[in-house]
């Protein structure tokens, strides 16, 4: 055990006088960055092509436009998100000669990437409200994208929100891999640091626990949010 | 008021309306009565296109609204409807629920007259001064058309006498209630004729009662209302019209005492002997 409390001190020797707890905080911000906004992309993203593909098919137009977003969620759910991050960051950029660096890049991609999950689950979320909802809102006049807008997505989004809260956090662990494309985060922060003292153990325990408590905040919040959500639900 | 002009609708092979012709004009109560499986609900759904006919036309207003190049959503503010299953907007309060769309449809005039406004203004710069047109006058604002939009919800509440349930969500309401409460959501919007579809259906026994008197009192100020309906002693009372619908077609139309008490058609004759 002598051995652990050395190591332990060898830790906080870079975290705290070597500035290691300014990379972990940057790579911590980076990561919410990352999961926060992409999931804001996602969210967006995914709720357009979750109508689209609600829409009913009479006319031409919905039909090319499902199409398109269906072949949006193979592509994207078709592939790791690692070889999407290094095809958009080392082929897609350069070739269209744009530059942004690698957080920006993750941010984009986790978006388009959890757009193409989201719009699953939002599309289960909007099946699941009552087709008279739609009706209603329909013979009152209201048009087909106001009465989406208006009656069925806040109600769709109150049945999807625990699996929303899956994907969010699926969304934070999975930033561990930006590294890839060269953004700093939680995951590269901790390894510098472990690679300075040329110890590993107590950087990566410490990284670990930083997910846990990360993750935990996130229940608690989600739990928060539908709690006040299901206000509609009681029956006072 | 409504024209109905051999009205056809099919799903698929299936044709549910097979030529449909019924006039209908303003003040007129018309219930449809038939067994289940004619066409009745597929009838009313396609007088203000919830589903869309598959042939014939139907005159409302002067404008063929089976017609898919007309806004429908315009028409539909002057066409309420009920429905069997009340569907009221469960993340809505009751008195948001019948305020959405008022407030909605003025905020979006309001908008219109706003945007054409500026338009005029900017072409009027290139005309000469006697060629300038003149500005739409705007006469409201945001605060005072939901302003009026909650007094005549209130109003409208306290005459179903639901006005102390004006915040409370859907979920708590009984069958009856909630049923009243989707007939003011019509009555909101100031229509010049209500559907029913089969409003008293879903309801206990002894909430239907609370529903019809409320109709009751619609038609005696003169509203129209179109009812597909099972409550045969609620056509006969209220009534100025009864149709017998089967197999997509109308087989009887008649006032209310010819209808019930001397029946031409021998299909009605029989579903009335087995219903009364």
């Amino acid at each position: 055990m002598g051995d652990f409390a050395k190591k332990i001190d060898t830790f906080l020797d870079v975290f705290i006088n070597q500035n290691g707890y300014v990379k972990v905080l940057n790579g911590l911000q980076n990561t919410l960055l990352i999961a926060v906004l992409g999931l804001v992309i996602g969210i967006i993203i995914g709720t357009i092509i979750a109508i689209v593909r609600v829409i009913p098919k009479y006319k031409v137009l919905p039909r090319i436009l499902n199409g398109l977003c269906s072949f949006y969620v193979g592509l994207f759910r078709g592939t790791p998100i690692v070889v999407q991050l290094l095809v958009f960051y080392y082929v897609l950029l350069p070739l269209l000669g744009v530059r942004i660096s690698g957080v920006n890049v993750a941010i984009l991609v986790f978006g388009f990437n959890s757009g193409a999950y989201i719009s699953e689950i939002m599309r289960s979320g909007i099946l699941s409200v009552d087709h008279g909802q739609m009706e209603a809102g329909r013979a009152v006049g209201l048009g087909y994208w106001t009465t989406m807008l208006k009656i069925v997505i806040p109600q769709a989004v109150k049945n999807i929100l625990p699996t929303m809260g899956n994907e969010f956090i699926a969304l934070i662990k999975e930033t561990s891999v930006v590294s890839f494309v060269g953004a700093l985060d939680l995951y590269v922060a901790f390894s510098n640091i472990g690679s300075n003292s040329y110890e590993f153990m107590v950087p990566y325990l410490v990284m670990a626990l930083i997910y846990i408590i990360l993750v935990l905040i996130i229940s608690a919040g989600i739990k928060l949010m539908e709690r006040s959500l299901r206000k509609s639900d009681r029956r006072h | 008021m409504i024209d109905v002009i051999n009205l056809q609708k099919s799903f698929g092979e299936h044709n549910v309306l097979n030529g449909i012709n019924v006039k209908i004009n303003k003040g007129d109560i018309m219930c449809v009565i038939g067994p289940s499986g004619s066409g009745k609900s597929t009838f009313l759904r396609c007088l203000n296109c919830m589903e869309d006919p598959t042939g014939g036309q139907i005159i409302f207003n002067g404008v063929d609204i089976a017609d898919f190049k007309v806004d429908i959503n315009i028409h539909r503010r002057h066409m309420g409807m009920v429905f069997q299953h009340f569907n009221l907007f469960n993340n809505k309060t009751v008195i948001e629920n019948i305020m959405l769309a008022p407030v909605h449809i003025g905020l979006a005039d309001l908008k219109k007259t706003k945007r054409q406004n500026s338009i005029i203004k900017l072409t009027n710069l290139f005309r000469s001064s006697k060629m300038k047109k003149e500005l739409s006058p705007v006469t409201t604002d945001k605060a005072q058309i939901k302003q009026k939009a909650k007094e005549n919800a209130l109003a409208l509440l306290d005459r179903i006498g639901l006005k102390e349930k004006a915040d409370v969500y859907p979920s708590t309401l009984s069958g009856g209630q909630k049923q009243r409460v989707a007939i003011v959501r019509a009555l909101a919007m100031n229509p010049d004729v209500i559907l029913f579809d089969e409003p008293t259906s879903a309801l206990d026994p002894e909430m239907v009662g609370e529903v019809l008197d409320l109709m009751k009192d619609l038609a005696k100020e003169g509203m129209t209302m179109i009812i597909v309906t099972h409550e045969m002693g609620f056509a006969r009372e209220v009534a100025n019209r009864v149709l017998f619908i089967d197999g997509g077609q109308i087989l009887e139309s008649a006032p209310p005492e010819e209808f019930f008490g001397n029946p031409k058609h021998p299909r009605l004759r029989d579903f009335l002997s087995k219903v009364l």
